[in-house]
């Protein structure tokens, strides 16, 4: 086993820190989601650590819940966008040809429109629930999965060793599974870490627009859009959930450096 | 390497260079790539410095111009220029130096000119900037240094852009960039390595002409000791940055003292005695023309040649005659237009798809770059193991004493098994890459350049392993190599590839031998040979001919 | 015979037009894969069957679905794009004002941060590993971290509440002198800049990065040229394809940046006006921002792609 980064043991920790607050909410949070506990805006105190919110609730506790939701649609969102995207992505690079080209020429055509307009345009006329944000959130996004696995493994597809694996009569499950897939695998597992990212900034700026995750359910840009009256009187009640934005987004980013860096020198997969 | 009182040219003494490494995962470390290199080149002589990839020759060319790539830095010894020692110099006196006194001739010269700026301007830039000369003086300087060295149109050439002229082209220009600024020493790495043979005969010809004519300097780098012959007084041999052996091209290729320099001299010594043509081919190639997909244009044009059992046919072509395309057509990659494949008298479909599995297992591949011919996550045992479970359903203890057996084979211990392609040198990578084809026992392995990756030494125990295992398997081999030393060292029979066609073809006793047609002529007569005032006679020869006509 | 580039042009100039409609369709389309209709969605569960009616009749949907791309896509073309629902406001009127307004933050926003991603992309780059370099590499990281709406509030917290330096609303009128409108915008503008500062001067690193890495750099090196005459001369024109799509790019990213910060801001632009409607579910509104921002990316991407063509040596001078 390498020596791990200390860089990467910092991201590490706080995305593992978040993830099991995100699990644990129900017994992290020391008081309801949706429980009016106090005075509007109170102070940081030790019965509020992070003070009240605009309506006198605990803003620790919607914290903690809010991560819940926000990470969880997040994660959602990532797995669809992977699945769909590297399926469709690999698929398009071994049989290329016109089920290559269909794809690719709607996908490009998907992008010609940014995503956040093309969400804007589709939640218009869609309920706004949880799991239609996760659907176009990860549909829109499995556009950008589906370019770099078709990418990587239109690369590795022209390999020798590819060439060899096919001139050998092997069929196209191992070629893919056994040949591609484990040479693919660090730049997607990488890049499976901003599209993360990308995600939580994308849900958390739906619901800060009001688009997103709708009351009573808490989730980080909710929170923000709640507290935004604040600033104006000096209140960072709304700032908070910028620092958590920020710090997972960070430490997410650290981790995937590692990834990448760490299999981008090959030695078999093995830590030597 | 006569002393005198005048400074030389350029005088290097106990050179030392040395450059950060930083490993992926590990702390940054000290490497030294050159050490205790001590050398001289006169004025208006030519010293050779030859050595295997990695031996320090460029670093050393380079050093010439205090200049070292990416972190290399020069950590010991001094370096006269004109008597003048440049490691003194800071960085505005070395900017003086560079493109003034001494200038540099790079390997790739497509890549080495700027894509966006016309050639004369590139050419003429160094000296006026250098205020060496006005642009007036500078431009017919280029034009008379354009016909020197034989480019057509020498007055309008230089309005081009790198683009639209051809490679070896460039390189005469890259030399007239050069010699432009009337400099002292010009340092040519590699002018002709990337060049085909008859491109470089032509272009080596030209430098030669131009050294001698301006009466320059020069450091000639290069791998190949036939080449450096041609154009060097004096040679020095480098390995692992260190100095071999220094002495005068005519005792360094005659009477070469170590045994590496020796080696070197003796390369290809394989002697291979030719076999008669079996009754029984094992493969027949009948009229086959071919095109890649959406290119109308043939790349084989109407090829038959047959190979008999046990037995090796090489293929020998310059880059784009066809010989690997010939490859891709017998392993079923790209199916041909036209004529058939009969191997062992059953037809070979066409197409990949359409050929069973004993199809595939008797016509196995041995690829020119072997790192990238494996699979970098699977080990050695399993990349030797696949195609005994795939072909022969092999498992557990059997599988595993098969895969030991072949390792045994290819001079390799038990002790490989588990590593991966990453922690290998490249010779042993073309060795497993070799067991990895005999694990299917096949009848016929097809070899794509198969030791032009490699440096000669190791290429020379490559052919000799190859030889040693069709006398013991009888295994033919088909042999795609544009190198004719490899050639004359292992084929049973050739086949002369040229612009997709077969232009000569039979036993090598008589495709090697006089009379030759125009193309073979040219082909091998362009071939290096080593000894001195080889070029010059090549040449006569060549310009007799041409009167004669 | 037309010379390749005017040909290579024209086709790009084709395939944008193409790409355009098949995103006009895809807007189109977008608004219309709901299971029930449009009605249904735009009046909610509560509707009664005649108001239902009324508005289907009033949005045409009695119609065939092509019918009514057709015609929504003819008077796009004529500039007619439709009256709002909420309103009934005619849409490309409301719209003209605010696009100005928009094409205004973005333009002041683009001002300052094209040149600043370029010369800290170029310090960056000849401070490479150094000081300076991991300096504004980890600077920028944390601002491409943050989404914008959050960094417009951390600066409106510290810059207009607690510092009181700028204002935190961004309401401007045509009456207002250019200085004005230039001081009301100032906090949108920076956050913008700072948001796409990030991105386009990491790019902008990477592709001077590739350039300077070259062999003919090293050839101009070893001509003893000076360092500037070698950025200026040798460098520069083979990076302006490179870094003119890197530019390009971002202001595409920026017109999305622009909806959020409009929104912050309450700045009267099309991001407000665009999020304004989503909410009412006025769907005639939807699609024509959507088809002026899909029209404005696909433009700025065709823009790049032409440059790159027109600074391509091999394209201008073929053999």
């Amino acid at each position: 086993m390498s020596r791990i980064p200390l860089s990467a043991l910092i991201g590490l920790f706080f995305t593992g820190l978040y993830f099991m607050g995100a699990i644990f909410a129900p017994w992290l949070a020391p008081y309801g989601m949706a429980e009016i506990v106090g005075d509007t805006w109170e102070p940081w105190s030790a019965k509020h650590l992070l003070g009240t919110d605009t309506i006198g609730r605990d803003l620790l506790s919607r914290m903690i819940w809010g991560g819940q939701t926000t990470i969880f649609v997040a994660t959602a969102a990532t797995a669809l966008s992977f699945i769909t995207g590297s399926i469709l992505g690999f698929t398009a690079a071994v049989s290329g040809g016109w089920i290559d080209q269909a794809l690719s020429r709607f996908v490009d055509l998907i992008m010609s429109i940014p995503a956040l307009i093309f969400a804007l345009v589709v939640l218009s006329v869609m309920p706004v629930t949880l799991p239609i944000l996760i659907l176009v959130m990860g549909l829109l996004d499995a556009t950008r999965v589906f370019r770099l696995s078709r990418a990587v493994a239109v690369d590795i597809n022209v390999m020798d060793y590819v060439e060899a694996a096919r001139l050998r009569g092997e069929g196209t499950a191992w070629i893919i599974f056994r040949e591609i897939l484990p040479n693919a695998l660090s730049p997607l597992v990488a890049e499976m870490g901003l599209r993360f990212i990308f995600m939580v900034l994308f849900i958390s700026t739906l619901s800060f627009l009001g688009l997103g995750v709708q009351p009573p359910l808490a989730d980080w840009g909710g929170i923000v859009k709640e507290n935004r009256e604040g600033i104006i009187y000096g209140i960072p009640a709304a700032l908070v959930p910028a620092f958590a934005i920020a710090t997972l987004a960070i430490s997410v980013n650290l981790v995937a450096d590692w990834v990448l860096n760490r299999t981008s020198s090959l030695k078999g997969g093995r830590n030597v | 390497m006569s002393e005198s009182t005048d400074p030389a040219a350029l005088e290097i003494t106990g050179l030392r260079i040395e450059a950060t490494a930083f490993p992926p995962g590990e702390k940054p470390r000290n490497i030294v790539l050159v050490q205790d290199v001590d050398l001289r080149v006169e004025k208006g002589k030519v010293l050779g410095l030859i050595g295997e990839s990695g031996a320090g020759k460029s670093t050393i060319g380079l050093s010439a111009m205090a200049y070292g790539r990416g972190g290399v830095r020069i950590s010991g010894g001094q370096i006269l220029l004109n008597g003048r020692d440049i490691g003194t110099l800071g960085a505005v006196g070395l900017r003086g130096l560079r493109g003034a006194e001494v200038t540099y001739v790079a390997q790739s010269a497509a890549a080495a000119f700027n894509p966006a700026l016309r050639l004369m301007d590139q050419v003429i830039e160094a000296s006026l900037r250098h205020r060496l000369m006005t642009r007036t003086e500078a431009e017919a300087r280029a034009v008379t240094l354009f016909g020197k060295l034989g480019l057509p149109n020498p007055e309008t050439i230089g309005r081009r852009y790198p683009h639209q002229v051809s490679g070896g082209q460039l390189q005469r220009v890259m030399t007239a960039m050069a010699l432009c600024p009337k400099p002292d020493l010009v340092v040519f790495d590699e002018p002709t390595t990337a060049l085909d043979v008859t491109t470089q005969i032509d272009v080596l010809a030209a430098i030669k002409d131009a050294i001698r004519d301006t009466g320059v300097a020069a450091l000639y780098i290069t791998h190949d000791l036939a080449v450096v012959a041609q154009v060097s007084d004096d040679i020095m041999v480098l390995r692992g940055g260190k100095m071999v052996e220094y002495g005068t091209t005519q005792q360094i290729i005659t009477a070469p003292k170590q045994d590496y320099t020796r080696a070197l001299v003796s390369v290809r010594s394989i002697e291979h005695a030719e076999k008669p043509p079996a009754d029984q081919p094992v493969l027949r190639v009948e009229g086959i023309t071919a095109r890649y997909p959406g290119v109308p244009l043939d790349v084989l044009k109407n090829i038959t040649v047959s190979l008999s059992g046990g037995q090796t046919l090489a293929i020998v072509g310059e880059s784009g005659s066809g010989k690997s395309t010939l490859a891709r057509a017998i392993t079923g990659l790209l199916p041909p237009l036209k004529g058939r494949m009969v191997f062992k008298d059953r037809a070979l479909p066409a197409r990949l798809a359409d050929r069973d599995q004993e199809d595939l297992r008797e016509i196995q591949m041995i690829y020119q770059m072997a790192d990238v011919a494996m699979n970098p996550r699977q080990t050695v045992g399993t990349i030797v193991g696949r195609p005994l479970s795939l072909y022969f359903g092999m498992e557990g203890a059997q599988k595993q004493a098969r895969i030991l057996e072949l390792l045994d084979a290819i001079e390799m211990g038990a002790g490989f098994i588990d590593r991966y392609p990453a922690e290998l040198s490249g010779g042993q990578k073309q060795r497993v890459c070799i067991a990895r084809a005999l694990a299917a026992k096949p009848s016929l392995i097809i070899c794509d350049e198969v030791t032009s990756a490699l440096d000669p030494l190791v290429a020379d125990g490559i052919l000799r392993l190859l030889l040693d295992l069709q006398a013991l398997e009888g295994v033919a081999y088909l042999f795609i190599t544009h190198d004719i030393a490899t050639v004359r060292a292992i084929a049973d029979s050739i086949a002369v590839m040229h612009r997709g066609q077969v232009v000569r073809y039979g036993p090598k006793s008589q495709v090697l031998n006089p009379p030759f047609d125009d193309y073979t002529d040219l082909l091998l007569s362009s071939v290096p040979e080593m000894q001195t005032g080889w070029l010059e006679s090549v040449r006569s020869a060549r310009r007799i001919e041409s009167a004669g006509n | 015979m037309l010379h390749p580039v005017v040909t290579l042009i024209a086709q790009r100039l084709a395939l944008g037009i193409l790409l355009l409609w098949a995103a006009s369709v895809l807007i189109f389309v977008g608004t219309q894969i709901l299971p029930g209709d449009v009605a249904q969605s735009i009046l909610g569960q509560s509707a009664t069957p005649t108001s239902l009616a009324n508005l289907r009749q009033e949005l045409g949907l009695n119609e065939p679905a092509l019918t009514r791309y057709l015609s929504w896509l003819g008077n796009a073309l004529q500039g007619d794009l439709g009256v709002a629902l909420t309103n009934k406001q005619d849409i490309a009127q409301a719209m003209s004002k605010r696009l100005g307004n928009t094409l205004f933050l973005a333009f002041c926003a683009a001002l300052i941060s094209v040149p600043s991603a370029i010369i800290l992309g170029l310090i960056a780059v000849r401070y490479q590993g150094r000081w300076p370099d991991k300096l504004i590499s980890g600077v920028t990281l944390a601002t491409v971290s943050v989404p914008e709406f959050l960094l417009a509030y951390i600066l409106t917290f510290f810059l207009a509440v607690k510092l009181r330096l700028l204002v935190s609303l961004s309401t401007i009128h045509d009456s207002m002198s250019l200085g004005d409108k230039l001081y009301a915008i100032a906090l949108p503008v920076l956050v913008l800049v700072l948001v796409v500062l990030g991105h386009m001067m990491r790019m902008t690193r990477a592709a001077i990065l590739n350039v300077m890495q070259s062999p003919y750099i090293e050839t101009a090196e070893l001509k003893g040229l000076r360092p500037f005459w070698i950025i200026a001369r040798h460098a520069f024109p083979n990076a302006i394809a490179p870094v003119v799509n890197v530019v390009m790019l971002n202001m595409a990213y920026l017109i999305v940046g622009v909806v959020v910060v409009e929104v912050v801001f309450v700045y009267p632009g099309m991001g407000q006006y665009l999020v304004d409607h989503v909410s009412k579910r006025d769907v005639p509104v939807v699609q024509a921002c959507g088809l002026v921002f899909a029209a404005i990316y696909i433009g700025l991407n065709l823009l790049a792609d032409v440059i790159s063509i027109l600074s391509n040596p091999r394209l201008r001078h073929p053999k």
